[in-house]
Formats: C-alpha cells, sequence, structure tokens
C-alpha cells in the first residue's frame, strides 16, 4: 500500500482545488437545475392518478418543445467529466518533470495510477450523487410528491449505474494519457471517440443491421423484431447505449424492456403494462452493468500495464 | 554496511536494440565520496543514473546500492537515495512548500517536527521568503534549489544528482554547488553528472569519464592528471626563475629526477615521485633560501580534451 494513500489524497485535494472542476461543477448544476425546471414544468401532462412512481417522472420528463430531460443531459455530461478526470494524468505529470521524482520516492510505482483513478472515481461519485440529491430535494419542494422506498432504492441504483458509466470514460481517458505523450493529443482522442460513439455509432449500427435484414413497409413482424435485435446488438458495442438502456430500466420501471420496438409491439397488441419490481428491472440490466464494468477494467488494465512497462526517461 | 563501497556496478550494461547506450561500466564509489560522472551529451551518464536508482533495467550487469539490487528491491533503495531529475519539475499550482510536504509523505514522514524540518530547508536553500508562493512563479534557479531541498527532505545516505546546473546562471550555479558540498559535508554520498568540468572539478573527490557509453577512466583527479597527462610522473614547480648550474646539478643526481624545465617565472622539476621535501632540503643547502615547493594542479579540463583527443 505503500504510498498509495497519499497520492489518493493529494489527486482529490487536487481535483478540489482546480478550476476546471469549479467549472464543470457550475455547469452541471446549472443543467441539473434547468432540467429539473423544465420536468416540473410538464410533470402534470405527463402523469395521471393512475401514474405510479410519481417522484422517478421527475427524472424523466422532458419539456414538450425543448428535448431535454434529465437522463439526456446525464449522459452527455458525464462523459465529459470522466474526461475531464484522466485525460491528462499521467502524461501531464511526465511533460511537467515530476514524474521521475515521484518515482525516485519510496513507493510502488502502479499507486501513482491507481491513487489517481480513485481519487477520480470518488470525485466522480461526489459529483453525480450531489446532483442527483440535489434535483430530488428541488422536485420535491415543486411537485410535493414524498418518494417510495423503491423510488430512493431505484435512484441510488441509477447513481451507481452513473459512476459505473463515468469512471468507464475516465479510465478510458487515462489509458490515452499513458499511450500519448501530449495532453492536448489525449484530451482529443478522448472527446473524438466520445463524439463519434455519440453522433455516428446508431447511423453506423442501422446501416449493419439494415445490410443483413432489410426490412421496409411489407416486412413481418418477426423480421422487424429480428432487425431491432440485431442493431440493438451492434450499438451495445458502445457504452453510451449500455448506460441509456441501464437508465431506462431503472428510472421506468413500468417498461419491462429495453428496447423501443418490443415496446411498440407490446402497445400495439393492447397488453396493459404494469411496473416491475426493482429486483426485476436489476435482472434486465444485469448485463449492460457488467458490460460496463468489464469495459472499464480493460481500459483500466491497459494503462496500468503499459504505464508499469514504460522506461522512465527525464527528457 | 561491512561494504567498503556504498555504489557498486559490475559490467553494467543497457542496450536498445543494438545500440549500446550504457557498456560494461565497473563504478565504485566509496562511502562520503563525492563523485563526478563526467561526459558530452549522450555518454550514457543518465542512463547509467537511471540503473543505479532502479527506473530502468540493466540489459546485463548487477548494480548493489548499500548492498541491495535496486531492480529487485527498489522500495529499499529509494528509502536512501534521493535523486533529482535533469529535467525538475513540481505541482506548478502548489506552494514549494506544500510539495515538500507532498515528498515528504510520500516517504512516511509526517507530524509537527516535519514542518519545523521543512522550514529549515527551505531556509538552508534560500526560498524562506517563497515558502507560500506557487512554484509555477519560480524562476528555473530557485527550482533547482526547490530540488535539492526535495532530495534533502529525506535525509538521503546517496544523493544522485543529473545535471544539477544546467541552465542556470553563474550565482545560482554557484548556490547550487554549495548546497551540494555542504551536503557531501554532511557524510552523504554525492553522484553528480555533468558536461562543466569546472565545477565537477571545484567539488568532486573523484570523477568518471564517459564516451559513447563506456567508462573510459575513473578515480581522482589527480591521479587522471597524472596518468594521463604525465605518465605517472610529477611536476614539481621551484619558485625561482633560473637555476645556477650548480644547484641544476645537484638536482639532477637526485634518483628520481626526470627532467628539468624552465618556464617564466618558474622551473618545473619533472620526477617519478613526489619529492617536495628533498628538493627543498637541496635549494636550501646550496641557496641557503627556504622556499617552497609543491606539486603542479590538474586542470580538469586538460585531462579531458586530452582524453577526448587521444580516443
Amino acid at each position: 500500500m505503500t504510498g498509495l494513500f497519499e497520492v489518493f489524497w493529494k489527486e482529490l485535494s487536487d481535483n478540489f482545488n482546480s478550476r476546471r472542476f469549479v467549472i464543470l461543477f457550475l455547469l452541471v448544476y446549472l443543467a441539473g437545475i434547468a432540467s429539473i425546471y423544465i420536468a416540473a414544468q410538464n410533470i402534470r401532462s405527463a402523469v395521471d392518478e393512475t401514474t405510479r412512481y410519481v417522484f422517478l417522472n421527475l427524472f424523466i420528463v422532458g419539456g414538450k418543445d425543448i428535448p431535454f430531460s434529465f437522463p439526456l443531459f446525464m449522459s452527455l455530461f458525464i462523459p465529459i467529466i470522466g474526461i475531464a478526470l484522466g485525460f491528462d494524468a499521467i502524461n501531464s505529470e511526465r511533460t511537467s518533470g515530476n514524474l521521475s521524482r515521484l518515482l525516485a520516492q519510496p513507493i510502488y510505482r502502479d499507486n501513482i495510477i491507481n491513487g489517481k483513478f480513485l481519487a477520480g472515481l470518488v470525485m466522480i461519485a461526489i459529483l453525480i450523487f450531489s446532483i442527483v440529491t440535489l434535483v430530488a430535494g428541488l422536485g420535491l419542494r415543486l411537485i410535493g410528491v414524498p418518494p417510495e422506498a423503491e423510488e430512493i432504492l431505484r435512484l441510488f441504483t441509477f447513481i451507481f449505474v452513473s459512476v459505473l458509466y463515468g469512471a468507464f470514460w475516465m479510465s478510458l481517458s487515462i489509458l490515452f494519457s499513458v499511450l500519448f505523450k501530449k495532453t492536448s493529443t489525449s484530451a482529443l482522442a478522448s472527446i473524438a471517440l466520445w463524439l463519434f460513439l455519440f453522433l455516428f455509432m446508431s447511423l453506423i449500427a442501422g446501416l449493419i443491421a439494415q445490410a443483413i435484414i432489410p426490412v421496409n413497409q411489407n416486412s413481418t413482424v418477426e423480421e422487424v423484431a429480428q432487425f431491432d435485435t440485431l442493431y440493438r446488438m451492434i450499438s451495445r458495442i458502445n457504452p453510451g447505449t449500455l448506460y441509456a438502456e441501464s437508465i431506462q430500466a431503472i428510472l421506468l420501471p413500468v417498461l419491462g424492456t429495453t428496447s423501443p420496438t418490443m415496446m411498440m409491439i407490446g402497445i400495439y397488441s393492447g397488453l396493459k403494462p404494469t411496473p416491475l419490481p426493482l429486483t426485476q428491472s436489476l435482472l434486465i440490466v444485469w448485463p449492460q452493468m457488467v458490460g460496463l464494468i468489464a469495459l472499464t477494467a480493460v481500459c483500466f488494465i491497459l494503462a496500468y500495464v503499459k504505464f508499469m512497462r514504460e522506461e522512465i526517461r527525464s527528457t | 554496511m561491512s561494504n567498503e563501497f556504498v555504489i557498486e556496478t559490475k559490467d553494467l550494461t543497457k542496450a536498445y536494440g543494438k545500440f549500446l547506450a550504457v557498456d560494461r561500466i565497473n563504478l565504485n564509489i566509496a562511502r562520503g565520496e563525492v563523485f563526478g560522472l563526467l561526459g558530452p551529451n549522450g555518454a550514457g551518464k543518465t542512463t547509467t543514473i537511471l540503473m543505479l536508482m532502479g527506473l530502468c533495467e540493466p540489459t546485463s550487469g548487477t548494480v548493489k546500492i548499500n548492498g541491495l539490487d535496486p531492480a529487485r528491491e527498489p522500495i529499499k533503495v529509494k528509502r536512501v537515495v534521493g535523486y533529482m531529475p535533469e529535467k525538475i519539475g513540481f505541482y506548478d499550482d502548489l506552494t514549494a512548500k506544500e510539495n515538500l510536504e507532498y515528498t515528504a509523505r510520500l516517504n512516511g514522514l509526517a507530524g509537527n517536527r516535519l514542518n519545523d524540518k521543512i522550514d529549515g530547508l527551505l531556509e538552508l536553500v534560500g526560498l524562506k521568503d517563497s515558502r507560500d508562493q506557487l512554484v509555477g512563479k519560480f524562476s528555473h534557479g530557485m527550482k533547482q534549489r526547490l530540488g535539492i531541498a526535495d532530495v534533502m527532505v529525506k535525509d538521503p545516505q546517496i544523493a544522485i544528482f543529473d545535471e544539477p546546473t544546467s541552465g542556470i546562471d553563474p550565482e545560482g550555479t554557484d548556490q547550487v554547488l554549495n548546497l551540494i558540498n555542504k551536503m557531501a559535508e554532511e557524510k552523504v554520498t554525492v553522484v553528480i553528472s555533468s558536461h562543466l568540468l569546472h565545477q565537477v572539478q571545484k567539488i568532486c573527490t573523484g570523477v568518471g569519464i564517459f564516451s559513447k557509453g563506456k567508462l573510459v577512466a575513473s578515480g581522482s583527479i589527480d591521479k587522471l592528471g597524472r596518468e594521463i597527462l604525465r605518465k605517472g610522473q610529477f611536476n614539481i614547480i621551484i619558485p625561482i626563475a633560473q637555476l645556477t648550474p650548480q644547484l641544476r646539478e645537484e638536482i639532477q643526481k637526485l634518483p628520481e629526477v626526470v627532467d628539468i624545465i624552465s618556464r617564466a617565472n618558474t622551473t618545473v622539476v619533472v620526477c617519478q615521485d613526489n619529492i617536495c621535501s628533498k628538493l627543498e632540503e637541496v635549494v636550501l643547502k646550496i641557496t641557503g633560501l627556504k622556499l617552497q615547493m609543491k606539486v603542479e594542479e590538474f586542470e580538469l579540463e586538460e585531462v579531458y580534451m586530452k582524453y577526448f583527443k587521444e580516443s
């Protein structure tokens, strides 16, 4: 453990003191407040007396004219937070000349990268936890409906999955910070990858799925369902899809599936959806969560191995 | 601590592909010695230092620091060895004091006495007034001095400095060298790599000359000079411009004397051994003058230039 706590505390206090995070905090809070405001405006039209989990609806309901909701905002900001925490983890130490000085101290080399990762993880957890509680508190004030016990559990699960998603982006950008010598390169690489996955991944998944199983107006329900399964399989390469599916199942217990097509089929066949209990919702998103953990672990292990094997030269 | 040498390398080699950055180096540095690693850029000094610190693994050969292998037991070695890299950097958004505190904590130091110790070190390196200033605002020379304090925080038995004076002004250079000298006075074994000969000569007791990855010569400056420049002979200076024939004859009779050379204001006697006292006696007997003889000193630069001219 030599050195792990020292590196961890130093990184954590750095995170809190740097301007970068003051800006991030402000941005995240403003956007959080904006989304809860929009949700509160529209919640009356979205729920009726038969709706269960009114409180959870606060986190889902978007504006009528502006397509802006809390989950969308979270899936946009979490990657940015993760990248901001990791993109210069190792290469800034190297370019500033701190790395060789650090490595001359009696600590194990891996504790430098471990301490940085842990400090980043704690930072992400603090950010997400505080924004969710802020939004929940504001929502409670605005609509006056207290959450049920299960809703609180679901919110905690939501926080947990969000931290996982943040951890993935952080470990990916730490990997880039080990691979690239310049901080600007690693930041650009992380953001480019994020933009690619965010903007083009669903497009590409659709193209590939269409090429394998062509569907049109005359296609049967089975064909559409097959197309949908394939399309979702491909788009799950994108961790953002894993995250979106997870929060959908957690915050919208009424759906009972992660596939929009299946929902449409359900609605057209006249089935009245009943909300799933939490354990069943967890069962649905279990693969997604494991996928996120695995992706995080793979990125971090790659970064770890590369960092441990690297030759340390001051120049 | 039965070892005579605190730093010992045996056939130490580092290869990058076919290129030998360090080629079979045998270094022996005794406790309390101030040892200079000399050589042009790219001669393998830094690579050797990195291997001494265990920051880079030797291709073959061994390193022993206090009898320990730095590649196998890095933590134990790093506890007693302080290292100041060539391009030293600190956390720019922390103050001088906070930077030293971090190093101290990484070394497992804490408590009330640490505060006093850090203040003392900052005073020693002349940064007392800049204690709470952000290091980002420091000049290069100040950072270099902070680097020395950073090395001293852990009370090292061995301190290794890689080009400690590169890129700073003469005054700053003097300050840095004085600080290193102070460490040596406290019985710390010091290793300095440099290509600036005057500085090395000023503070080092022994030097090793590197060329193309090889250690081409090592030992005290005096010994090296004699071996390389005088083929093992001593030049003794007599402060007399012209020797009388009688005196010249008497000196020539001494068995150790090889040659007598006249210079502008002095006469140089080349001998096989250090025979200052014998010469003084002879001069006193013949001329009745009580004169002080001394062995001609060597400029490291001469040794160095000579060496690189020949090789």
